[in-house]
């Protein structure tokens, strides 16, 4: 091993071999953080297995409610940012309001006042829609920022050039702008589905069985509260780490140069 | 090809561009806009391709008035090939995509066909073997005829370049104007804002010198540039073909 073994740069790039020897390195560190922490307390499993499908529907649901929802915070998004581009102008307020309202409230104002305030006050009772609604609302109000920047990064000359050839508003967004917006905004919109996924846990305070509120369950029941909470933690990861894979895919495939 | 431009005024702000022109030109191929910067050259082309609207008064081509709403102005754009002077192209597609997008999107034609016709213009333009390339992997001048080439494969009324080669080094400038030159060819009539006096000279049948808010002089290309009348413009030709 000659100095320099671990630096990997522009000028001195790094042989394939230093980055398998620093993985492992890691994963030794980190076991041996795990162990330290979980070794003692990681011990009741027997009771905890017991309940095992209360925390695989949990999961189930959990997973439905964060695919739903990153569908509609999409939707949500793209069509805010649009309106907060519209000429209408008690569109374009009502888009800014929402957005600024929305992120600037913690999730659980959202959660409580959404289904206890509004949700109740029109009967619509059903628990994981609105929960679906109310985190898609949330998430939306960022996605609607992350594609307003992107748009308004594309250069004016872009418009310019679509009007020319004849393209209609709706044709320069569909084929000019947003495949350039997709190209600048999916890094921080895969840190957003992410969060969303994290997000949706809080949705056990309208009391949504859905993984969080599985684990208290678990927890309360078997006072077990490490063996509840660490398969949690991995179940969360096992969710969040191929959206970042699947959107580090997709940034190489819509990759080009300026 | 015949414009007539009738009390055309155009304003940015407080700043009149152009003020109440009156001017009318007929010429066989090129008509060569030229004069200092910010005298309106570009925005009297921009009115002209329908880009943007007048604020008063009324542009005719051929005879006939110019739109002024902004689906009639598309129609007439779609029917105009245009080039600026650079960022031409959608940097996420290929040439060839560039090309075939007015084709597909405005012009309606299925995928196959407009890939065909996509091609030979690319093929006369000797880009085929760039087809495939994004604009960031061509060159300045190659950008340019792909461009160029865009704007010709919808087979539009006439052509309108804003100083297609301003942004360019000279010997790309030269690679683009013997692509212009050739145009000729095609019989299109091309409208052209540029500084590259030779260009103009050798190319163009007739050079309108604009400034001050209007069109100061129009003249045959030779008798232009050798017998200009107005004052303004032999000071303009004096200082721009000194060096």
């Amino acid at each position: 091993m000659q100095a320099g073994f671990f630096i990997d740069s522009s000028t001195s790039p790094a042989r394939a071999s230093a980055k398998v020897v620093t993985i492992l390195l890691l994963l030794l560190a980190y076991s041996g953080v795990c162990w330290l922490a979980f070794s003692h307390s990681l011990k009741n499993w027997e009771q905890v297995w017991g309940y095992r499908m209360t925390f695989l529907n949990g999961w189930a649901a959990t997973i439905g409610i964060s695919a739903a929802a990153l569908l509609l915070s999409t939707a949500i998004g793209a069509l805010t940012a649009l309106a907060r581009r519209s000429a209408f102008l008690p569109l374009r307020y009502t888009a800014a309001a929402y957005v600024e309202t929305v992120r600037g409230l913690p999730l659980v104002v959202l959660v409580l006042f959404g289904f206890y305030g509004i949700a109740n006050a029109v009967g619509w009772n059903d628990r994981v829609s609105v929960g679906i609604v109310i985190l898609s609302l949330f998430s939306g109000a960022y996605i609607a920022e992350m594609i307003r920047a992107g748009i308004e990064s594309v250069g004016r000359s872009q418009w310019d050039s679509a009007r020319a050839i004849g393209l209609t508003t709706a044709q320069t967004y569909r084929f000019v702008i947003f495949p350039q917006v997709l190209r600048q905004i999916l890094p921080p919109v895969a840190g957003q589905f992410s969060s969303l996924i994290k997000d949706s846990s809080l949705l056990y305070i309208i009391g949504i069985p859905e993984l969080t509120f599985a684990a208290n369950q678990i927890n309360s029941a078997t006072y077990s509260t490490f063996e509840s909470f660490v398969p949690l933690g991995i179940c969360y990861l096992v969710l969040t780490l191929p959206v970042s894979l699947w959107t580090k895919y997709l940034e190489s495939k819509v990759r080009y140069e300026m | 090809m015949k414009i007539a431009l009738r009390g055309l005024t155009k304003k940015f702000g407080f700043q009149t561009v152009l003020d109440a022109v009156d001017f009318e030109v007929e010429f066989a191929h090129t008509l060569a806009l030229i004069g200092p910067s910010g005298g309106g050259k570009s925005t009297l082309l921009r009115l002209l391709a329908g880009l943007d609207a007048p604020d008063a008064g009324e542009i005719l081509v051929d005879g006939k008035p110019l739109p002024w709403d902004e689906e009639h102005l598309r129609l007439h754009r779609s029917r105009t090939g245009i080039v600026f002077q650079a960022f031409n192209l959608f940097p996420h597609l290929s040439a060839l995509g560039n090309v075939m997008l007015p084709l597909t999107g405005v012009h309606r034609l299925d995928v196959a066909t407009a890939r065909e016709r996509a091609m030979d213009v690319l093929k006369r333009f000797h880009l085929a073997e760039h087809a495939s390339k994004q604009p960031a992997q061509l060159s300045g001048g190659q950008r340019q005829r792909v461009a160029i080439a865009r704007a010709l494969a919808v087979d539009p009324t006439f052509l309108l370049l804003d100083e297609p080669t301003s942004a360019l080094d000279p010997e790309m400038t030269a690679e683009v104007l013997d692509v212009i030159a050739e145009l000729r060819e095609s019989e299109k009539p091309i409208i052209l804002v540029t500084h590259e006096m030779g260009f103009a000279r050798r190319s163009a049948d007739r050079v309108a010198f604009i400034a001050q808010g209007g069109v100061l002089e129009c003249a045959a290309a030779e008798e232009f540039f050798q017998h200009p009348r107005q004052p303004a413009v032999k000071q303009f030709l004096e200082r721009i073909l000194k060096y």
